[in-house]
């Protein structure tokens, strides 16, 4: 353990620790755009300098080990003057669009302008403007504002160890592609979209669905057997975006599914009353079903529906229930069955081997583990 | 799972077999990538040449279904290079010296006859497993889809056993559940002999105790699993089915049988969020909600068991699958009244100790793994620490046997089915994603390139793939991703789907059907012909 | 030896070589062969190849040395050897009109050569050669007499600091790679000289490839390590030949591989041609290439002696550095500490440039006045023209006034006058350089340059670069040059790397000794030195003008009017200030302003 004093509170870390670790622990906010404590130490953005006592120049905090009997001091008028200057580079180099940026409100960069009170700047300049799109379905990829934090760069390679982007360029043309400036073509997890500080990365389906004051509710993701929890952001009943918390237990990463497949919930082609059929069951061919998924055409004129008719709930589970009484006179309990559904939850599945045991009795339950 | 995801990292030996970690289960494949950062070694048994085999130590490609044979002769090495733990065998196993016995004639050589696998490679993932301190095996259906599923898994318990690598952290069994709450579904008693947590239905006092709780009378038969309701309703004995937010037609093996089987039906209720392929042969078809649109909870593959919360209002008159089950419950007689979802919740807690510990307000923020018996349990990371439930567990000696369908002159590839990364399952959910349609809009069968080259077809062309059971056109992708000899064929894809060719032999015991191996024939579509036709 | 016995050597460097010195040296060969002299070692006419000598101003150069007595040409062509051969070597006169000169021997006496020793000197392509001036003698004593302590004592003493620019003391930097345990470690010699103008390494590099590799041997015995790679810009295509020439030729006599020089020790030496970014220079960009990434430097939360290259102990010395350790083994580290001042010992190369009269590579003991570089070595400024200033250390170094010559050179010196030492850029100015302009011209590279890692470096070169863009255009405003300061200030204090820290040298060294030069273009919108062409004005003396039409010919704008005879008007709105009708002036009619 190694004792070391910021701003004049005295704490004691390990000694792998760097200054940012220990001043976080004192609850000390240093600003950063380029850390995260999951991926190697970039040191980049060069806002989380800090002054040593004994060193020259103030130090990077988020690359600079702890050292017994340091004396830090993490804000002080020259350090904000630094930090302000860099931010002020940065804004000097980016579209200023809060307007149309899909992470207003929830910018990292917005914030320390606004914190700076950055609204001049003095060093306008050349701005990188970029005019072809990434065709990839899934990741807006808007480079003009990349603040080149790398930490999309770092999640790729470092956790999901897919190397899909890194930097190419030079100078201040530097920029954050794939090879050959092509389209992405990954795994399209989106950890990249979860990580990035600014809006230079967001999610395609997120773009004008509504950006701020979404009503946040915890779940579960409803894909694999992962458990990943979820975050639904939600606006006027809608889901408009999907991100994890860093602090669940898949530590904010999800996969492509989990982030980006939620469209589903709202498809026009939901069903939204109960159904009976009037047709006979006609002769069902499976290869020739040429009708496609998410056609996005309203439910009732998809083939199919013609069969059935609309009919309220009330009449629904009166003709079920008077058929499974009939079913169970004649032929006995033994010849109804239920098939419960691995998406459904514990409380659903519970209530349905319940109504199939103690209401219809029989033991004739089971559900698709096997598939 | 014997363990929980977060302790994958800290496996110093990942053993996967049957499993495509990295697309099936990607924040699971992040934990795997974790440990192999810090230095884990990483076994691979797979007959495909799945993404997590660049990165393997070892890669033992067997021919499908010959997994016992392989796992035997692995442990085979074990014995006689006697890596065993002996104070784990004696202390916590019976049965050892028979089953020592059964091993005798599965030499690594004759695992390399059977499985294709080089004899040099089971020893030394023999070898590795057996001195590694914190391995852990990770299997998916991989391993369970087959005729001898059980088999599998008891050679894998076998050798976990044998080992003393069970009951600590990051070491264990773990196979990996595909579905968001399979582990619920089970616990919560949706399986023909179980009552909620594993209680049997032959059992008269476990009966005699739902019955005083539930106020009826039960039924003391064990019922029908899911293939055989299929196979009885075909047969005319089962009349009626209510599927809840199940596909069968696509997931189920052999599809003309489904689709027979279900017409045959007097009646069928299906509720679901779509009208799935399911659907359009029911009579009735009820709208629910979706997981967005609910309040409950979902155990995952760890067993924790999490809240599901309810963010939006399902569309329409689209209602809750509870809504649905207690109004139906009252129409037939039947009084199910509840205030909340977390009123059932503790209703299945009072009939399931390893749940009682668990309420909504526990799991508010972080959920917990059962078992969780009393309100200060901290939940259960890794199962069998200090000792097993029936206090000593049982070797099962088992004997290879080949898969049911094998390839013959007629049908002379082995067909896989699985998953790809970007769809789901039956795609009822994904295929309405249109991002996920751009990126993976289409079926294929991938084909080994020798495969390829001797059938004439080029990468990207239509073929047809037939079983004795039916056949698909697909497209063609060349990858040397398959072994030669096998095809593979994701089965999200509706349009061509991979269960019209499989076949409905089951394993004895788990009833689970052999979706991992079928023979089939493999034919390039002449493509000016088939306009012609059209 | 024979009385008889010629020896001709052509210096084959880049320099020499893009002169023609290739085709003198087949001249020679066809010669003696048609005149049935044989040539080759033993033999009557013995050519050679030889490495650069430093003064590329006057290539080809050619020595010939008859009965011992050694004949220096200059500007050799192809068709002048035929000559040579029949007066000098044939009948042992030498022709004096084509001899080196009183420059020649000026350039050359106030020189110290201790790394450039054997460039000139000996044939780099030969093992044989090398080993014949001693060449792996330190080597062999290093593995087979010394311990790895004793070897880092002698480095230690020898004063030997990096010759890459930031001068770290080579032996202590050993010290802690030795101290450090690790399976395995790795010496990285750093061949990717990238400033513009400088090739001290390369001379090196292309001249002496041998001492670099007995250099890294060396380094290697002393630290324990058992890898090494010779990081070489790919653009240096005679260094990446001749190097991979000389490690084959190592391998083939047994000097590199297993067991060297019996001591139980391995070692095998790759050579790593790559991209030659500039930034590639920095050492840890450097290592992050070799791993396989982009060149980008990562900051130095360890010593990369302590945890460099996938993490385990690396030395990367400058190809000048190890080229230094040889001589240290076996001259003796009194030696060399004796050659510098108290802090630095040996000597350094500097790649002189610009309004000099002698332009070319120097090595001289660090220690050495820059006015004895400048005047003494380097002949004075050309053109009879007064000194202005000369800046030291590649773009990212600073410009030094007339006030600083009597400064002698050495790593703290140079920090105090604002510049560094660098990889030995040496560029002089004369009075007719602006020095907006040349600090402009530095940050344009530099600004290119950055990898783009850090905001300072990335976006704050780049406005720099757009200030003083502006200032050269006349668009300066008033508070730029303390805008100019604050943000050079603030790039050097923030940045990641060096190159960040350096880059703003050029304008805030150029600010503090030439403050009114940048006063004038902002507030005058004046270049005083005249080179800045949007301040500058052409117009026509029309006292002066005889209308002969010379500037109305050469225009390529088409701005000059007037009729045959009469004085002519040039046209503001049309001059594009190329200065074409100044120089076609014959009677200085042209005024510029």
């Amino acid at each position: 353990m190694v004792n070391l004093n910021i701003d004049g509170e005295q704490i004691s870390v390990d000694k792998n620790s760097t200054i940012l670790d220990a001043a976080n622990k004192l609850g000390i906010t240093i600003p950063t755009l380029c850390h995260n404590p999951e991926l190697t130490t970039f040191g980049g953005c060069r806002l989380c300098l800090v002054e040593v006592d004994g060193n020259p120049r103030p130090v990077a905090s988020c690359a600079t080990f702890v050292q017994d009997g340091m004396q830090v001091r993490s804000s002080t008028p020259y350090l904000e003057r630094l930090r302000s200057t860099n931010i002020e580079l940065l804004l000097s180099d980016h579209p200023n669009d809060c307007m149309l940026c899909e992470r207003a409100g929830n910018c990292k960069l917005q914030e320390l302008a606004y914190y700076y009170g950055i609204r001049e700047n003095r060093f306008e300049g050349t701005r990188r403007i970029y005019n072809t799109q990434d065709n990839n379905p899934f990741v807006s990829r808007e480079m003009e504002k990349c603040v080149m934090c790398g930490q999309c760069v770092r999640i790729c390679e470092e956790i999901q160890g897919a190397r899909a982007i890194d930097f190419s360029y030079k100078g201040l043309w530097t920029k954050v592609t794939p090879p050959f400036e092509r389209d992405l073509d990954c795994e399209f997890c989106g950890q990249c979209v979860g990580v990035c500080p600014t809006g230079a990365l967001t999610g395609k389906m997120w773009s004008n669905k509504g950006r701020q004051k979404f009503r946040e509710v915890d779940t579960v993701c409803s894909y694999c057997g992962c458990g990943c929890n979820l975050t639904l952001a939600v606006k006027k009943n809608k889901i408009v975006r999907v991100y994890s918390r860093k602090n669940t237990i898949n530590e904010g990463m999800l996969c492509a599914k989990g982030r980006f497949a939620y469209e589903f919930v709202h498809s026009p082609e939901r069903l939204s009353r109960p159904l009976i059929r009037v047709n006979p069951k006609s002769n069902w061919v499976l290869e020739d079903s040429d009708q496609p998924y998410g056609s996005g055409k309203p439910r009732q004129r998809l083939a199919g529906f013609q069969d059935f008719k609309e009919v309220s709930w009330d009449e629904a589970l009166e003709y079920i229930a008077f058929k499974i009484r009939e079913i169970k006179e004649n032929s006995g309990p033994d010849a109804i069955g239920g098939l419960s559904s691995a998406r459904c939850t514990n409380e659903e599945n519970y209530l349905f081997q319940k109504l199939i045991r103690a209401v219809i009795g029989t033991n004739n339950v089971d559900h698709c583990a096997r598939y | 799972m014997t363990n929980s995801i977060e302790e994958i990292k800290d496996n110093d030996l990942l053993l996967v077999i049957g499993s495509n970690t990295t697309e099936t289960h990607p924040i699971i494949g992040l934990q795997m990538k974790k440990a192999l950062k810090k230095g884990a070694a990483l076994i691979v048994i797979d007959p495909r040449r799945i993404e997590l085999v660049k990165r393997a130590d070892n890669w033992l490609q067997l021919k499908p279904g010959t997994d016992v044979a392989l796992i035997n002769s692995i442990m085979h090495v074990i014995v006689k290079e006697n890596l065993i733990d002996r104070s784990f065998i004696d202390a916590r196993t019976q049965d050892f010296d028979a089953f020592k016995e059964s091993l005798s004639e599965y030499t690594p050589e004759y695992g390399e006859k059977i499985t294709g696998v080089p004899a040099e490679k089971i020893i030394e993932t023999a070898r590795l497993y057996a001195k590694a301190s914190s391995p852990g095996i990770y299997y998916t259906m991989g391993v369970t889809q087959h005729t001898h599923g059980t088999d599998n898994v008891f050679c894998i318990a076998n050798l976990a056993l044998m080992t003393g690598n069970l009951g600590r952290r990051s070491t264990g069994v773990n196979p990996l559940r595909g579905q968001n709450n399979v582990q619920g579904a089970t616990d919560m008693g949706c399986i023909p002999n179980f009552y909620p947590g594993y209680q049997s239905v032959s059992i008269p006092e476990v009966r005699e105790k739902f019955e005083r709780a539930w106020k009826a009378g039960l039924s003391p038969r064990p019922g029908l699993t899911a293939t055989e309701m299929v196979d009885s309703a075909r047969r005319g004995d089962l009349k009626a089915l209510f599927i809840k937010g199940e596909n069968p037609v696509l997931s189920d093996p052999d599809i003309n049988h489904t689709v027979k089987a279900l017409k045959k039906l007097d009646f069928l209720v299906v509720q679901d969020i779509f009208l799935t392929e399911t659907a359009e042969l029911a009579d009735v078809v009820l709208p629910a909600a979706c997981f967005a649109e609910k309040d409950g909870t979902f155990t995952n593959t760890e067993r924790r068991v999490q809240r599901v919360r309810k963010a939006v209002d399902p569309p329409g008159e689209a209602r809750e699958d509870s809504w649905i089950i207690t109004r139906l419950a009252g129409k037939l007689g039947y009084d199910m009244h509840y205030l909340s979802a977390e009123d059932v919740f503790s209703e299945a807690g009072k009939m399931w100790p390893a749940l009682a510990g668990m309420n909504y307000s526990r799991i508010e923020r972080k959920g917990l793994q059962w078992p969780c018996t009393t309100r200060d349990h901290p939940g259960t990371p890794y199962l069998f620490k200090g000792g097993f439930p029936k206090k000593k567990a049982v070797f099962t000696s088992v004997n290879y046997r080949p898969s049911e369908e094998l390839p013959d002159s007629e049908y002379p590839l082995t067909l896989i089915t699985g998953r790809e990364l970007l769809q789901y399952h039956t795609g009822t959910m994904t295929r309405r994603v249109e991002a996920v349609n751009r990126a993976s809009p289409e079926g294929y069968v991938e084909i080994n390139p020798e495969d390829a080259a001797g059938a004439g077809i080029e990468n990207g062309r239509m073929v047809r793939i037939s079983s004795r059971r039916g056949s698909i056109k697909i497209m063609a992708l060349i990858s040397r991703r398959s072994l030669k000899g096998t095809v593979f064929i994701p089965f999200h894809y509706k349009e061509a789907a991979a269960n019209m060719l499989t076949s409905t032999k089951t394993d004895p015991v788990a009833k689970i059907p052999e979706l991992k191996v079928c023979a089939v024939k493999l034919e390039r579509i002449n493509n000016a012909r088939e306009k012609e036709q059209v | 030896m024979d009385d008889k016995k010629a020896v001709v050597k052509v210096c084959a460097g880049t320099g020499s070589v893009s002169a023609g010195g290739g085709e003198v040296l087949r001249a020679f060969e066809n010669l003696s062969r048609s005149s049935g002299i044989k040539t080759g070692f033993n033999n009557r006419c013995m050519t050679q190849k030889v490495g650069c000598r430093g003064f590329c101003s006057r290539d080809v150069l050619v020595d010939v040395i008859l009965k011992g007595e050694k004949t220096t040409y200059e500007g050799i062509k192809p068709d002048m050897v035929p000559r040579i051969f029949e007066e000098h070597i044939i009948h042992g006169r030498p022709i004096r009109e084509w001899m080196a000169g009183d420059e020649h021997k000026r350039f050359h006496s106030g020189q110290t050569k201790v790394v450039l020793s054997h460039c000139g000197e000996i044939d780099p392509e030969e093992l044989d050669a090398y080993a014949a001036a001693g060449g792996y003698g330190s080597a062999r004593k290093a593995y087979t007499l010394m311990n790895p302590e004793e070897i880092i004592e002698e480095i230690k003493r020898s004063n030997l600091r990096g010759r890459g620019g930031a001068g770290f003391p080579a032996g202590h930097k050993w010290e802690f790679a030795r101290k450090t345990r690790s399976d395995k470690k790795y010496v990285v010699c750093n061949g990717n000289e990238s400033d513009p103008g400088a090739f001290a390494d390369r001379c090196i590099m292309e001249g002496d490839p041998h001492s670099i590799i007995e250099g890294m041997m060396i380094c290697a015995r002393a630290i324990g390590a058992d890898k090494g790679y010779i990081y070489v810009r790919d653009s240096y295509a005679l260094a990446v030949q001749r190097l991979r020439r000389a490690l084959k030729q190592c391998y083939e006599q047994g000097l590199l591989g297993k067991n060297i020089f019996g001591s139980g020790q391995d070692l095998d030496i790759r050579l790593y041609p790559a991209p030659g970014a500039f930034i590639s220079g920095e050492a840890t960009a450097l290592l992050k290439v070799i791993e396989g990434k982009r060149a980008m430097p990562v900051p130095r939360m360890h010593r990369t002696a302590e945890k460099g290259l996938w993490n385990r102990p690396t030395i990367v010395n400058n190809a000048e550095t190890l080229a230094n350790v040889p001589g240290i083994m076996s001259r003796g580290a009194e030696w060399f500490a004796g050659l510098g001042t108290e802090t630095s010992g040996g000597t350094k190369v500097f790649s002189m440039t610009g309004k000099v009269n002698n332009t070319g590579l120097v090595e001289i003991p660090l220690g050495t006045t820059l006015r004895e570089v400048i005047y003494d070595i380097g002949g004075g400024i050309s053109n009879g023209r007064n000194f202005k200033a000369v800046q030291l250390g590649g773009p990212t170094g600073g410009c030094i006034p007339e006030s600083f010559l009597d400064h002698q050179i050495d790593y703290e010196s140079l920090a105090l006058a604002g510049t560094i030492m660098g990889s030995g850029g040496m560029v002089v100015f004369d009075q007719h350089t602006c020095m907006v302009d040349t600090s402009k011209f530095f940050l344009e590279i530099t600004q290119a340059e950055s990898c783009g890692k850090c905001t300072p470096c990335r976006i704050g070169i780049r406005r720099m670069y757009e200030i003083l863009d502006r200032i050269t255009k006349g668009k300066g405003r008033l508070w730029d040059i303390e805008l100019l300061e604050e943000l050079g200030a603030h790039i050097r204090t923030t940045s990641l790397c060096g190159f960040g820290m350096t880059a703003p040298n050029p304008v805030l060294s150029t600010i503090r000794h030439f403050r009114d030069e940048y006063a004038v273009h902002i507030k005058d919108k004046k270049c005083p030195a005249m080179v800045c062409k949007d301040l500058l004005s052409f117009s026509c003396i029309p006292e002066n003008c005889t209308g002969c039409g010379m500037c109305k010919m050469v225009c390529p704008a088409d701005a000059v009017r007037g009729i045959r005879k009469k004085p002519h008007k040039i046209d503001q709105q049309l001059c594009i200030k190329c200065g074409s009708c100044f120089d076609a002036c014959k009677f200085g009619a042209i005024h510029i302003q």
